[in-house]
């Protein structure tokens, strides 16, 4: 979203069957528009709109989502405004809150990411749920089991375990979609409740639970090897902003990450050029799954009570989707939209406490905010034949 | 005779199923009976949700949001049926609502060329949302749909009281997987719809109205949708929970991949899920095994990987689906 220079219509691969040859030989300086016949790029503001759109449409979005909102807000009779207010003062404007909204934002970057990679690819991973709960349990599993090592080995071995991991349980999705061609929305659904299940029977009288505790759980990790916040900066943070740059530059600037988009533009070209769609499939899914299980060890390791209980994962996972659509793919645009998405849930429960307006309201926002930035109409009512292309997964169905 | 050489392998199996079944009738009455009451009981709401895909995918759309309008289906059902304290007024409300859900995919992603697994995902996300915001607990309905005996049908051994021994929308499924088949393979309905799920421009050309099609069946799709989330709310229990969908949306997608796209087959693959938990839960309760609970709760997600993994290369998707059809592109 930060860079400028990047015309919006690289952001979404063209279908799978590719535009038309019928583009001008020299290609435009903005090649927004693909389709036939499309008329000039405009100029002036409508122009600058066009070619801003990525970030435009997403913006438009929220501030949709928000005004049908205040709508529903308004119906339960309370004043939007003031709840809105409340909610955005909570998230930032107190320390309690702004930590609490930077904790939100570091798993959300990171599952966005999960999302937004496999998204390049032509793979939609609904997964990061599972992906981020296999992550947490190996890291609680081995955060416990090693806990004589020293501090920093047993932090960054408890690290290494949540990316393998999550890497593992994407990867199953990744070799049933290349080997039999399980579609890989249905297969990481079904990993999600798998994980659930299997998590639920680890730690409630499974081999993972610590029965000293009335509520199923694992072992607390050791005191000393906690990752406290350094006063509202959660340490994952910068880990989370670095690794969203780094993928955004893998994507951009690499062989690999030439070869990751073009499999999602075309995989019958990327086949016919001699890249192997079926090392980018597992290439991307596993570092997502990476990615979530990270999320998911910092979830053990920086939020009380260091442990792993059945809620830990909350609805980070899907809270990923709506971030990676929000930010059109684009790594770096994973950032804004989760602190956004961050900052709602981490200001959920004081419009509970405080106006008495059900927590679940943040959860219908999000909702129509997904839906407004992925309905093609806005895009379509403001820049009518200039509208980039959508990304289009559904091709590859079927067995 | 035609028929049987044709469908060699599916009568025969069917056959020794049934053979299979009676024979552990006539072993233990009570407990095949209970047994298999109990996963017809599980199977329901997944082929109503597996018709639900075999009619939008037979007319090229995908729909992996069954899940979410299953959920609205069961969300409107029980709290219309909660606020009028009608049970009729619950289970129109239930069809209406998936009626609208239908719609919602067939005009995003037929009209507005939407990608059709983001519209089915976005659907489930915002029917996770909408029912959570608008769940009140402590509401109940004046009472379930009642189970009745079908006249004659039900004195049958087994196959009576298991299959027509019980709710109307259980029965309406029976009757909707036989009714679907006969106009998916025998009307001018059905031929239009596979032409324009196989081969859309093709279909186009022959003077059908492809989009017009895929929005019409879409739509009715999503009723089956609701109504099987009037099952799940008003039927199969008499509450609502949230998440109560509870990933049947997915595996009735499974199913209708394990079932070739065909209603009949379908039905059988939804059998067959529901009698694996079945026998899952009966294998724990009778105390032969000893399984944890949630490894049975499992069971069905695993069995659809399998299942998913056994049938690729075994069967073919329809030629057109998950693709939007522009006319004269």
């Amino acid at each position: 979203m930060a860079d400028p220079d990047r015309p919006p219509a690289k952001d979404t691969p063209p279908d799978a069957g590719g535009a038309p040859a019928t583009a001008p030989a020299e290609a435009p300086a903005v090649p927004v528009v693909a389709e036939r016949g499309a008329p000039p790029p405009p100029t002036g503001l409508l122009g600058f709109l066009v070619r801003h759109q990525a970030i435009v449409v997403p913006i438009l979005a929220v501030v949709l989502a928000f005004a049908i909102g205040a709508i529903l807000i308004r119906a339960q009779g309370f004043n939007p405004t003031y709840a809105y207010q409340r909610l955005f003062q909570r998230s930032f404007l107190t320390e309690g809150g702004l930590l609490a909204t930077l904790q939100k934002t570091t798993p959300l970057i990171l599952v966005g990411l999960a999302v937004a990679i496999p998204l390049k690819v032509g793979l939609f991973n609904i997964g990061g749920q599972g992906q981020l709960m296999a992550g947490g349990i190996g890291a609680a599993w081995i955060a416990h089991s090693l806990r004589d090592l020293p501090v920093p080995v047993l932090v960054i071995v408890s690290v290494i375990a949540g990316l393998l991991f999550g890497a593992m349980w994407a990867s199953i999705a990744a070799l049933l979609k290349t080997t039999r061609g399980v579609h890989e929305v249905i297969s990481t659904i079904m990993l999600n409740s798998i994980a659930v299940g299997l998590i639920d029977w680890l730690i409630n009288g499974g081999p993972l639970a610590d029965t000293s505790q009335v509520f199923p759980t694992t072992h607390a990790v050791r005191e000393d090897a906690r990752l406290l916040p350094l006063g509202v900066l959660p340490w994952g943070l910068p880990v989370a902003l670095i690794l969203a740059v780094l993928v955004a530059w893998m994507l951009k600037r690499t062989t690999l990450g030439f070869e990751l988009q073009t499999v999602g533009r075309n995989r019958f070209a990327a086949g016919y050029a001699g890249i192997s769609t079926t090392k980018a499939t597992i290439i991307a899914m596993a570092t997502s799954g990476a990615l979530a299980g990270l999320a998911g060890t910092l979830e053990l390791l920086q939020i009380e009570p260091y442990r792993y209980q059945s809620g830990i994962a909350g609805s980070l996972g899907f809270d990923g989707i709506t971030i990676a659509l929000l930010a059109r793919g684009n790594p770096l645009g994973t950032i804004p939209a989760a602190i956004l998405v961050g900052a709602m849930r981490a200001g959920a429960p004081s419009l509970q406490f405080e106006l008495g307006i059900r927590p679940e309201v943040v959860d219908v926002l999000l909702a129509i905010t997904l839906l407004m930035v992925s309905l093609p109409v806005i895009a379509k009512w403001i820049f009518r034949r200039h509208t980039a292309k959508q990304t289009q997964l559904a091709g590859s169905w079927g067995a | 005779m035609e028929w049987f050489l044709r469908n060699k392998v599916w009568a025969t199996t069917a056959l020794l199923v049934l053979v299979a079944a009676y024979a552990f009738y006539f072993v233990n009455s009570n407990i095949a009976v209970s047994m298999f009451s109990y996963a017809w009981f599980l199977a329901v709401p997944l082929v109503l949700g597996a018709m639900v895909g075999v009619i939008g995918e037979r007319s090229g759309v995908v729909n992996i949001g069954i899940e979410g309008q299953m959920l609205v289906g069961a969300f409107a059902a029980f709290f219309a049926a909660a606020a009028t304290q009608s049970v009729i007024i619950g289970v129109i409300a239930g069809a209406l609502s998936g009626i609208a859900m239908g719609a919602f995919l067939a005009f995003t992603t037929v009209k507005g060329q939407l990608d059709q697994i983001i519209a089915g995902v976005v659907i489930n996300i915002v029917a996770t949302g909408i029912t959570s915001f608008y769940y009140e607990s402590g509401k109940t309905i004046p009472r379930g749909l009642p189970n009745f005996d079908v006249p004659l049908l039900s004195k049958i051994p087994l196959i009576g009281p298991v299959f027509f021994s019980d709710g109307p929308i259980a029965l309406f499924a029976l009757v909707i997987a036989l009714v679907l088949h006969v106009l998916l393979f025998k009307t001018r309905w059905g031929l239009r719809t596979r032409a324009v799920g196989e081969y859309p421009s093709a279909a186009d050309t022959a003077g059908i109205n492809v989009v017009g099609l895929r929005l019409f069946n879409v739509t009715v799709a999503g009723t089956l949708a609701g109504i099987a989330g009037t099952y799940l709310s008003m039927e199969a229990t008499s509450t609502f929970e949230r998440d109560m969908s509870a990933g049947r949306g997915f595996l009735a997608l499974a199913i209708l991949i394990f079932g070739a796209w065909r209603p009949m087959r379908a039905l059988a693959a939804a059998l067959f899920f529901g009698f694996m938990s079945a026998s899952a839960s009966q294998l724990q309760a009778s105390n032969v095994v000893d399984i944890p609970q949630q490894f049975i709760n499992l069971l069905p997600y695993v069995l659809t990987l399998v299942v998913l993994a056994a049938a690729a290369g075994r069967v073919r998707a329809p030629g057109a689906v998950g693709q939007p059809f522009v006319k004269g592109d």
